[in-house]
């Protein structure tokens, strides 16, 4: 598997992460030697072998529907970078 | 004072020999010192540490001392403690105050033991050589021209350079035992869900765990009291009985079937690392155990296995970062989507973005079988591998990583070749098996090597007892780095 210039420039808008053409291009060799390394998984025959998310045979756990927050909004929006009335800030969104 | 064990220090408090506000103080001049050289700390409070010391002697004083009170111990930069800078080691954090403390930080702090400071990391916890924070590289006090491993370095360097008594790190795919192995000092990762991940910025959730980092398994014990145990706000944390973990350090090892995978000792392994834990080896022979070959087949896929889902989870638990709530927001932009591309673009080092540019593309459309899915399946072969290696023995050992520490940028510019560093280290994080790495001994150019322990799952306990065993007939775990300053 060997990405495109187009395909990693693809993904960095997938992650909402600005790039360059200099630095998708240095990322492109980076992310295709990394590539190679996951292509060895292929080696292995894995069917029906099922999939292993978590170590422990666990499931959620439940709780009382009961209201155990507290406010702590003005804590929290204290170290936001902006905030009014205690909303915080962005560029408009809607016209 | 800057050798001894946890235990000796809290009796040495106890006996009012020193004070709280004394060994306190002793550290913060150490680190004012010779940290400089090493880097190992991000943020030191004076001020808030010794106000901590000084609450402890009162509980001293008024004989409501715990094992652990009175005692400094360094934070890696990646537990959120309220009021004190939290990097994460990215300029991402790099102006986030946390308003609130991890559920670790607040266990240290009911129990009287003082916050000695923040420890630098790789950012985001991803790195096994403490080079790619954005406050510059951790140096190894064994030699400061190498790495000291991570991405815990900066707690691994502090304890090693005797800066701080004991510390505590995370480990997702080794970051807390590839550093203790090329630092010299001890750590372990405990079973996945028994220390909460609360407070403990994310990086791949399904592989995190937050761990002690000491000079001895007798100190890994003491720490691990405190830091483990049930909390409701981990939704992976584990309910289940207290555990003392000091419990059994003192059993004998007559018995105990060492199992040795034969695929570790192939090629990739430095002939002067398996020369040191071949003799460790021998050693707990000496003391009873039994060496049992064993096979984990899949070893070789554990590697590719990680790469894929460490990513994927980090290219998740990431995307939380987007200026808008905290953090590092872009100076410039045009509209929201170009601040959310900037600020990210800007925030993080190139690591964290070749990681999330990985995970993306592994978790895109069209892609997420053949890779996410597939390791997900690999990932099961690994923990059926353990699952069968441990019906023929009680612990799995070998070496931690494959070369002693190397120097500063000799793999800074091939990822691939960082990542190997982690073959030996990742198949517990993937399995969630609790992994150790203890000093057995010394490599080229006298640098320390680790031998690395794997026990079943919630083995803690017989783990630390065959490491202080061995460690009460071997010096390895009591030597130091030479005054750095």
């Amino acid at each position: 598997m060997s990405l495109s210039l187009q395909e990693v420039k693809r993904v960095a808008w997938l992650a909402r992460i600005e790039i360059t053409d200099a630095e998708a291009e240095a990322a492109q060799g980076h992310l295709n030697g990394i590539f190679q390394l996951i292509e060895q998984m292929q080696s292995v025959e894995t069917d029906g072998v099922a999939p292993m998310a978590h170590a422990q045979d666990v499931v959620q756990r439940l709780r009382e529907d009961q209201v155990t927050e507290i406010d702590q909004h003005a804590a929290f929006q204290a170290i936001a970078p902006q905030v009014e009335g205690g909303l915080y800030l962005v560029p408009q969104v809607i016209e | 004072m800057l050798n001894v064990t946890l235990k000796q220090l809290g009796l040495e408090l106890a006996q009012k020999k020193i004070s709280s506000v004394e060994l306190t103080q002793l550290h913060l001049d150490r680190i004012a010192r010779i940290d400089p050289v090493l880097n190992a700390f991000i943020t030191i409070d004076r001020e808030r540490s010794l106000a901590q010391a000084r609450a402890a002697d009162a509980l001293i004083a008024a004989g409501k001392a715990q094992p652990l009170t009175g005692i400094p111990i360094a934070h890696k930069d990646i537990f959120c403690a309220k009021g004190w800078l939290t990097t994460c080691g990215s300029k991402m954090l790099a102006n986030f105050v946390s308003p609130y403390d991890a559920h670790v930080v607040e266990r240290f702090n009911a129990c009287g033991a003082v916050v000695l400071g923040k420890t630098n990391m790789d950012e985001f916890a991803m790195g096994s050589s403490s080079e790619t924070s954005f406050r510059g590289p951790v140096r190894n006090p064994w030699d400061p021209a190498r790495v000291p491993g991570g991405s815990s370095g900066g707690s691994a360097v502090a304890v090693a350079a005797r800066m701080a008594p004991a510390a505590i790190g995370t480990d997702t795919g080794g970051s807390i035992r590839q550093p203790a192995a090329l630092s010299g000092i001890c750590g372990i990762k405990p079973t996945y869900g028994v220390v909460s991940r609360y407070g403990m910025i994310a990086f791949a959730s399904s592989l995190d765990q937050g761990g002690p980092m000491a000079k001895c398994a007798e100190d890994l014990a003491l720490m691990l009291n405190v830091m483990a145990g049930f909390d409701a706000r981990d939704s992976t944390s584990l309910a289940r009985a207290a555990e003392d973990y000091a419990r059994a350090l003192d059993a004998p090892l007559h018995g105990l079937r060492i199992g040795v995978p034969q695929e570790y000792f192939g090629a990739g392994l430095d002939a002067d690392v398996a020369v040191a834990v071949e003799a460790a080896l021998t050693q707990i022979e000496k003391l009873g155990a039994r060496r049992v070959a064993i096979s984990l087949p899949n070893s070789g896929l554990s590697v590719p296995a990680y790469y894929v889902i460490a990513p994927a989870e980090a290219s998740s638990n990431l995307s939380r970062f987007d200026g808008v709530r905290y953090g590092y927001r872009a100076p410039q932009y045009t509209d929201l989507v170009d601040m959310y591309c900037k600020s990210r673009a800007q925030g993080f080092g190139a690591e964290v973005k070749r990681r999330i540019l990985i995970g993306t593309y592994v978790l895109s459309h069209g892609y997420y079988d053949a890779y996410y899915l597939k390791a997900q399946k690999i990932r099961r072969l690994i923990a059926q591998d353990f699952a069968k290696a441990f019906e023929q023995c009680d612990l799995i050992m070998g070496p931690t990583a494959p070369s002693v520490a190397f120097a500063l940028g000799a793999k800074a510019t091939d990822p691939v070749q960082m990542y190997l560093n982690d073959i030996y280290t990742v198949a517990a994080n993937l399995a969630g098996l609790p992994a150790m790495s203890i000093p057995c001994g010394f490599g080229e150019g006298g640098m320390p090597v680790g031998l690395h322990v794997v026990g079943n799952y919630f083995t803690e306990a017989r783990m630390l007892n065959a490491a202080h065993q061995y460690q009460r007939a071997t010096d390895w775990h009591t030597r130091a780095p030479r005054e750095s300053v």
